[in-house]
């Protein structure tokens, strides 16, 4: 026994040696023909497959290899700070510009994209999410490739059992706070639970939680220029209070975005409201289908209530950023890589993996044609008028997240009065805006 | 041996051999903890970030003033105590109650319950929060099901959501994963007792609790204080569970000084005052430890 | 026995019952939801026991992601595999590097007479509770100078400066008798013939603890783990398995499957070496 122990022992190690010594090398190399990029899990951009057949086009192109790390959007933000830090970080990351641009770009990470743009570029990307890549007029931290607008979503078999379904409009998707008051509260008098929760455990979702408190009662979270946070406007106090106040919605500081999907999927919920077309499409883990909860409930989706039923949703925009690690042959490679995905003919086969819209109207003079084919995604395409103002690249925005997620916090603690609330919305705007 | 014996040679000898055999530990302690903690000691004194355009600025205790003004810190300085306080002498009691419950079984049954509550500890805290995640959960956790169904509360209630209940969530999670080894030390503390003394005093007339405080208690003290020093470290180490259930939340209810190190480096990126907290909690702990050590010589 | 003694006894019993099966059941609940359909994992009245076996969760597990084998080598194998060969050589590397070292500084802190002693014994025990978020920081940046960044070194170097092990070793060995080192002495035995064949025998149960100790603590320090490995190539096991979740959609199956999968290894080497760990460290404490 303790022969085989042994021997078995020895194996393993002599097997992960090897497994370990012949790594170390790419790590340096000046080799400028693999470049790496670093991708969160936007759509299937997250799906392994998916993105091998795309790198695999690539590199048959152009001789360019790409090796892809997958991250999470619980540890990624971790992952490439600790790499920065430690000089290691990949050459391409692929985000949103509240990270690319008002995070890492910002402090001084990132290698200036701007030449990428040409004018017929400027002319065929949409003009906010174009706006929203560049720090200032001069400087681009990022090529957009998809967008989309976050939204919320209904249990439509829910809404008809408890007699909200005139609230509802299939047509639109849109509605005004009073509609949204009134299926909260018919659908509290109909199941006594939960109808949805303003999760507030700090980890992400969090534009779905901004987008609902601000269009409730028409309140903002910066200003127009981008230079400060205004979520202490007493619209949003207002909103949140309303918030409190309904039976059917719990400040739930123990989920984070993801668990309440989950629980929007498997029935607990019935209200989610952190959504968007990707979720709307994505057939759930019970494999019902897309558009589906996991019991095969209908899922509607709907832009957020507002008083006048105008909503100024929040965009999501995502793209490729270059990181500076000072090797001017891989930057090069890299920006082959972002003409190529996201400038090219191939732009096509790079949007549709993303399950999102894409961020430019047409490439080179043809019209980009992505989604005409899918019914789900021709629907959607009815709230992308409703896109805000993409105010994430505001100064100091990842600790001003983290203020927003303890103010939510603070408000669910309080007894609920307008003073308590008021205090801790003060309070977390101050910190948000750095004093 | 005392120094005064020793011939210079020897001493010699002693001085070169002592300090060959420590070499290869020293040259990872020294490596991996002693220079990052010299680091982390003169990181505190500027103002450290992440950003590469503006180089760090010496500040000298600017960091530590702020730190007491930081509501934050100090919320998480007092819930890290908390947790010490809390776990350290419930798994001393916890321990050595499941300890004496079990010494006298029969081998077979008492190797199954030492196995049993070492579980824990082996599955990993990772795994294990997954399902404390799920049995603490509002809408459908295992505790509401239950406690409904026996009728002990008559809504569900927000075990990690909730301020008030929060840390003690936290708290009884991290004493499942910490009582393995003290009870297994007590096991064997206890089948060592000397029997002689214990039927003598039986004998005498006296009942099990005095035969335990006179007799049993004092020769077991060794493996209490061993038992005090890792469970101390152990309670210090308490960070996935935070990091995994509530990031500190809600309303800073479960804010460590770890997590929030963590938090101030990496989300804040604001390296020189995480390291300046780093540097207190050293402190704090340097402390604490100096007490336990002084307690074990002396008995 | 008095009828309060049988009462007690009785009680107590029923009590650690209850006890026992809270503390089993983490890795029970684990282990069954590993087979569950994705309903029932996510049913709101708990399914104790799966009625509808699936595997479908295992083959998720193994299908998400690819790995070279070894190396870069173009042999590819799902993720897990990789991840699993990662996790053993760094548990196993950290387990015999921090025994060796450790063993030798616990024997010459304990019987070694030198200068400076006190004061190293103090930094030791002083830094042994000291949490890794402390010196977060610094070390990723000196691991970085050191080029070690995403390698699995990188986990395993900290994980043996950390002295605990040396202040354990140490309590071992104040239990070795003198007489015997001077015996060797006089015969004539080197320092190293001395420790090898006179103090490692002597110490061995405390080396067997501290190794079963060191490889769980190992395998289950997902912290460090996460801020020094990044490649795909070059994770652990539950580090690898964090990565499969998709954009804000939790996979419940997917992670009990994969839970299951990390736990499932360490608990196998702690079941067939627990006889030996019992006996080790329970030495070492009472001679404390």
């Amino acid at each position: 026994m303790k022969k085989v122990l042994s021997i078995a022992l020895a194996l393993v190690m002599i097997l992960a040696l090897a497994a370990c010594s012949g790594n170390g090398q790419n790590n340096q190399s000046a080799d400028a023909t693999e470049i790496t990029l670093w991708t969160y899990p936007i759509g299937n951009w997250g799906d392994e497959a998916t993105v091998t057949a795309l790198t695999d086009a690539f590199t048959a192109e152009t001789g360019i290899k790409v090796k892809v790390e997958y991250l999470t959007y619980a540890d990624g933000d971790d992952k490439v700070n600790t790499a920065l830090t430690a000089n290691a970080g990949p050459d391409l990351i692929m985000e949103g510009p509240e990270r690319l641009v008002s995070n890492w770009g910002a402090n001084g990470y990132m290698v200036n994209i701007a030449d990428l743009f040409d004018d017929q570029d400027k002319a065929e990307i949409n003009a906010a999410a174009l706006a929203a890549c560049y720090a200032d007029a001069n400087t681009a931290y990022e090529y957009p490739l998809v967008m989309t607008a976050h939204c919320m979503a209904v249990n439509m078999n829910a809404v008809r059992e408890a007699g909200a379904e005139a609230n509802i409009n299939t047509e639109t998707h849109t509605w005004t706070t009073e509609q949204f008051l009134d299926t909260v509260n018919k659908l509290y008098a109909k199941y006594g639970d939960t109808v949805g929760a303003v999760f507030c455990n700090g980890q992400g979702g969090d534009q779905g939680t901004r987008a609902l408190v601000n269009n409730l009662y028409g309140g903002t979270f910066t200003d127009a220029a981008h230079t400060k946070y205004t979520w202490d406007d007493p619209k949003n106090i207002q909103a949140l209070k309303t918030l409190y106040d309904l039976d059917g919605i719990n400040y739930d500081a123990s989920i984070v975005g993801g668990d309440e999907i989950a629980n929007f999927y498997n029935g607990i919920f019935k209200m989610a409201f952190c959504w968007n077309i990707a979720q709307q499409l994505n057939p759930n883990s019970a494999g019902t289908g897309a558009g589906l909860t996991a019991n095969g409930d209908e899922i509607v989706f709907m832009a957020f209530p507002s008083e006048t039923g105008e909503a100024k949703l929040q965009g999501g925009i995502w793209g490729f950023g270059i990181v500076n690690n000072g090797d001017e042959a891989r930057i090069e490679a890299a920006k082959k890589f972002i003409k190529y995905m996201a400038d090219s003919e191939h732009t096509y086969d790079a949007v549709r993996a993303s399950n999102f819209f894409a961020a430019r109207s047409a490439v080179a003079g043809e019209a980009l044609d992505v989604w005409s084919d899918n019914e789900i995604m021709a629907e959607y395409t009815k709230l992308m008028p409703f896109l805000g103002d993409y105010y994430q690249v505001t100064v100091n925005w990842a600790p001003a997240r983290t203020a927003w997620w303890n103010m939510l916090q603070k408000v669910g603690a309080s007894d609920g009065s307008e003073d308590a609330i008021a205090a801790a919305v003060a309070a977390g705007c101050a910190e948000a805006n750095g004093n | 041996m005392t120094r005064t014996t020793m011939s210079p040679q020897l001493r010699r000898r002693e001085n070169i051999s002592g300090y060959l055999f420590l070499l290869p530990s020293l040259i990872f302690f020294i490596g991996f903890v002693v220079v990052p903690m010299i680091m982390c000691v003169v990181t505190s004194f500027f103002d450290a970030n992440m950003n590469m355009n503006t180089p760090d600025k010496f500040i000298g205790f600017a960091n530590y003033v702020e730190l007491w003004k930081d509501p934050v810190f100090l919320k998480a300085l007092v819930n890290t105590f908390i947790i010490v306080l809390v776990s350290v002498p419930f798994v001393c009691i916890f321990s050595l109650w499941v300890a004496s419950a079990i010494y006298k079984m029969k081998e077979g049954l008492l190797s199954f319950f030492r196995i049993v509550f070492y579980l824990p500890v082996v599955t990993g805290s990772v795994a294990v929060t997954v399902v404390w995640k799920w049995m603490y959960n509002n809408y459908y956790g295992i505790f509401n099901y239950l406690f409904k169904n026996v009728g002990l509360i008559d809504q569900n209630i927000n075990w990690l959501g909730d301020p008030r209940f929060a840390l003690a969530c936290i708290i009884i999670i991290l004493l499942t994963t910490s009582v393995g080894q003290p009870i297994v030390l007590y096991v064997s503390a206890l089948s060592n007792v000397d029997q002689s003394l214990v039927e003598a005093a039986e004998v005498d007339g006296a009942t099990n609790l005095q035969v335990f405080w006179r007799i049993k208690w004092p020769q077991i003290m060794p493996t209490t204080l061993y038992i005090l020093v890792i469970t101390t470290i152990n309670s210090f180490q308490c960070f996935a569970l935070i990091q995994l259930l509530t990031s500190g939340g809600p309303n800073y209810a479960t804010e460590t000084v770890m997590y929030y190190i963590y938090y101030t480096a990496f989300k804040l990126y604001r390296f020189g005052y995480g390291n300046a907290m780093g540097v207190i909690l050293a402190i704090f702990i340097g402390i604490l430890s100096a007490i336990q050590f002084r307690l074990a010589r002396e008995k | 026995m008095s009828k309060r003694t049988v009462a007690y006894r009785v009680v107590s019993f029923i009590i650690l019952i209850i006890l026992a099966i809270l503390f089993i059941f983490p890795l029970y609940w684990i282990v069954t939801g590993m087979f569950k359909t994705p309903a029932a994992i996510n049913s709101p009245t708990p399914q104790w026991f799966p009625q509808e076996w699936t595997l479908r969760n295992i083959k998720e597990l193994f299908s998400r992601r690819s790995a070279p084998l070894f190396g870069n080598i173009p042999i590819k194998v799902p993720g897990a595999v990789r991840w699993m060969i990662n996790t053993v050589f760094m548990a196993v590397m950290a387990m015999v590097l921090t025994c060796v070292t450790a063993a030798m500084a616990g024997y010459a802190l304990a019987k070694k007479r030198f200068f400076g002693r006190g004061l190293l014994f103090s930094l030791i025990v002083a830094a042994m509770a000291l949490p890794k978020q402390v010196i977060l920081v610094p070390l990723v940046r000196e691991i970085s100078a050191l080029g070690l960044y995403d390698n699995i070194w990188a986990v395993i170097f900290p994980t043996v400066g950390w002295p605990f092990g040396v202040f354990l070793m140490k309590q071992f060995s104040e239990g070795i008798p003198g007489e015997m080192l001077e015996a060797a002495r006089i015969d004539g035995a080197s320092e190293l013939r001395t420790f090898t064949s006179v103090v490692t025998p002597l110490i061995k149960p405390g080396i067997g603890a501290l190794a079963i100790f060191t490889f769980i603590n190992s395998w289950n320090d997902y912290f460090m783990q996460l801020i020094m490995l990044t490649s795909s190539s070059k994770l652990t096991i539950s580090l690898g398995i964090a990565t499969m979740q998709a954009e804000n959609s939790t996979d419940f199956g997917l992670i009990m499957a994969g839970a299951a999968l990390a736990a499932i290894p360490i608990i196998i080497v702690f079941l067939l070496f627990q006889k030996y760990f019992t006996k080790g460290i329970t030495m070492g404490a009472v001679k404390g």
